[in-house]
């Protein structure tokens, strides 16, 4: 297994992934560059999340293939994964990060400064030695955030990450998504928050039932969107 | 009528012998002393051994899957119940002169003592172990995946997260050692002044009569228990509180 020298694109072809009973993902053919933010939107139950997991290397295909740089089956070196409701190391909130770094080979002598960086970064400064754990809900899931950047992404895979904040703290985990864009980062991340695809988005990718519907820049999608489920999602009007 | 003696019954003689057995207590008899140090020192040095083979045996099977798996943990779950007579007899047969490990020479020491505990708490450490962190690793195993932490690695975070809970299983291991009889009065032999453990000693004393130093022993084991669990506790808090 050879370490890509980028994780971009992540390229999936022809991918079905079920579970007894129910397939899952049926056919899904994507490629994910680099650039403006992926947002993948359906409604629940559509995919999303496996589709978000398969992309990071958590779970295989059933048949078809996913490559990381052209490469197939490869450890995420330079990827990495916030979840909807994030786990944390039950550890302090800067230890949670030094952890990440530590994963990620970073030289012990520059903890200190990246966990300082990465706290300040997502508005957790002075906060660091509080336990995870009894951090505030939307505080976590920036400490996710931080956690996650510690490993210095090429590419931040988001699952749903604000599912379960109340508008606050949405916006807070919004203008840190909008930090790590301006830093470079390729963001793919899933809603069915339709104003959060619309405020963050530069392409809209579209699952409903396990298929990819649609894939298309964020503008088009909102103003035209090309099939019947793209207009009913952007009406608000599609269900399961 | 012909009166009858006061002849003290054993009720009366342990209530006059619980005061002497304060005394021994609150004197810091030295033949009680000497007692309480190796008890608690074998206690110790069996559950350090036992949770140094435990704890990762116990996450390597949370953590892997295998063949038999199944069997593993029913097995190691019943082997916490393992009789202490039956290990000090197969320690015995072990460290015999005839036996395969005669020459170790260390039958009738303390320890042969500590091997024949830590053979009985090692099960109890790693089955609740076990558990213990494979309700972790369900928490953290995508986490760590994506981390790309590897399986050493998985097992170094996982014993050090589960460490708080993991105090509780240390406790209930020295629970086993520091209350059991059976085993180290085989492999021990009971040896005064060598041997001889709170729990063995207090069998023989009682078996002859000499409630105080009894009654003392068997105190002091209740108290020392009770500070050992209170100081966990204390830290177990403290921990949490640190890091949740």
């Amino acid at each position: 297994m050879r370490a890509p020298g980028s994780e971009l694109p992540i390229v999936l072809e022809d991918v079905r992934y079920g579970v007894p009973g129910v397939m899952i993902l049926d056919g899904i053919s994507l490629t994910l560059m680099s650039g403006a933010p992926t947002v993948l939107v359906g409604p629940n139950g559509s995919g999303k999340t496996t589709l978000i997991r398969l992309a990071m290397g958590l779970i295989e295909p059933e048949s078809g293939r996913i490559t990381w740089g052209g490469i197939p089956h490869t450890a995420p070196q330079r990827r990495a994964i916030v979840f909807q409701r994030p786990v944390m190391l039950r550890r302090s909130a800067a230890a949670n990060i030094e952890y990440a770094l530590a994963r990620a080979g970073t030289a012990r002598s520059e903890w200190g400064p990246r966990t300082g960086e990465l706290l300040a970064l997502v508005g957790l400064a002075g906060l660091g030695e509080r336990a995870a754990r009894r951090l505030s809900g939307g505080e976590q899931q920036r400490l996710a955030l931080a956690r996650a950047l510690a490993r210095d992404p090429e590419v931040l895979l988001l699952d749903e990450p604000t599912a379960s904040l109340d508008p606050a703290a949405t916006k807070a985990v919004e203008d840190v998504i909008r930090a790590v864009v301006a830093r470079g980062i390729k963001v793919v991340l899933s809603t069915h928050d339709l104003g959060e695809a619309r405020r963050l988005a530069g392409e809209i990718v579209l699952l409903h039932r396990g298929r990819v519907i649609e894939c298309t820049p964020a503008e088009q999608f909102f103003a035209e969107p090309k099939t019947e489920a793209g207009r009913q999602f952007v009406a608000g009007e599609l269900l399961l | 009528m012909q009166q009858l003696a006061a002849v003290p019954t054993l009720e009366t003689r342990a209530l006059s012998g619980d005061a002497t057995a304060l005394e021994l207590v609150f004197s810091a008899d030295p033949r009680l002393m000497s007692i309480v140090i190796l008890s608690i020192l074998v206690s110790c040095s069996a559950v350090a051994l036992a949770a140094l083979i435990g704890l990762p045996l116990g996450a390597l099977i949370a953590l892997t899957r295998f063949p038999g798996r199944e069997g593993v943990i029913v097995l190691l779950n019943a082997l916490m119940g393992l009789p202490p007579v039956v290990v000090g007899l197969a320690v015995y047969l072990l460290l015999s002169r005839s036996g395969p490990l005669g020459s170790w020479g260390i039958l009738f020491t303390p320890k042969a003592m500590i091997i024949a505990q830590a053979i009985l708490v090692t099960p109890i450490i790693a089955a609740l172990a076990r558990q213990t962190i494979e309700d972790l690793w369900t928490e953290y195993r995508d986490e760590l995946a994506a981390m790309n932490v590897g399986p050493l690695g998985r097992i170094a975070t996982l014993l050090w997260d589960a460490r708080f809970s993991l105090v509780t299983t240390l406790l209930a291991g020295f629970g086993r050692a520091a209350a059991e009889v059976g085993a180290v009065i085989i492999v021990g032999g009971n040896i005064e002044g060598f041997t001889r453990t709170m729990t063995t000693a207090i069998a023989l004393e009682t078996s002859k009569g000499d409630l105080p130093l009894a009654l003392g022993l068997g105190m002091v084991l209740i108290a020392i228990v009770v500070v050992v669990n209170a100081l966990a506790w204390t830290a177990r808090r403290a921990g949490e509180r640190y890091a949740g």
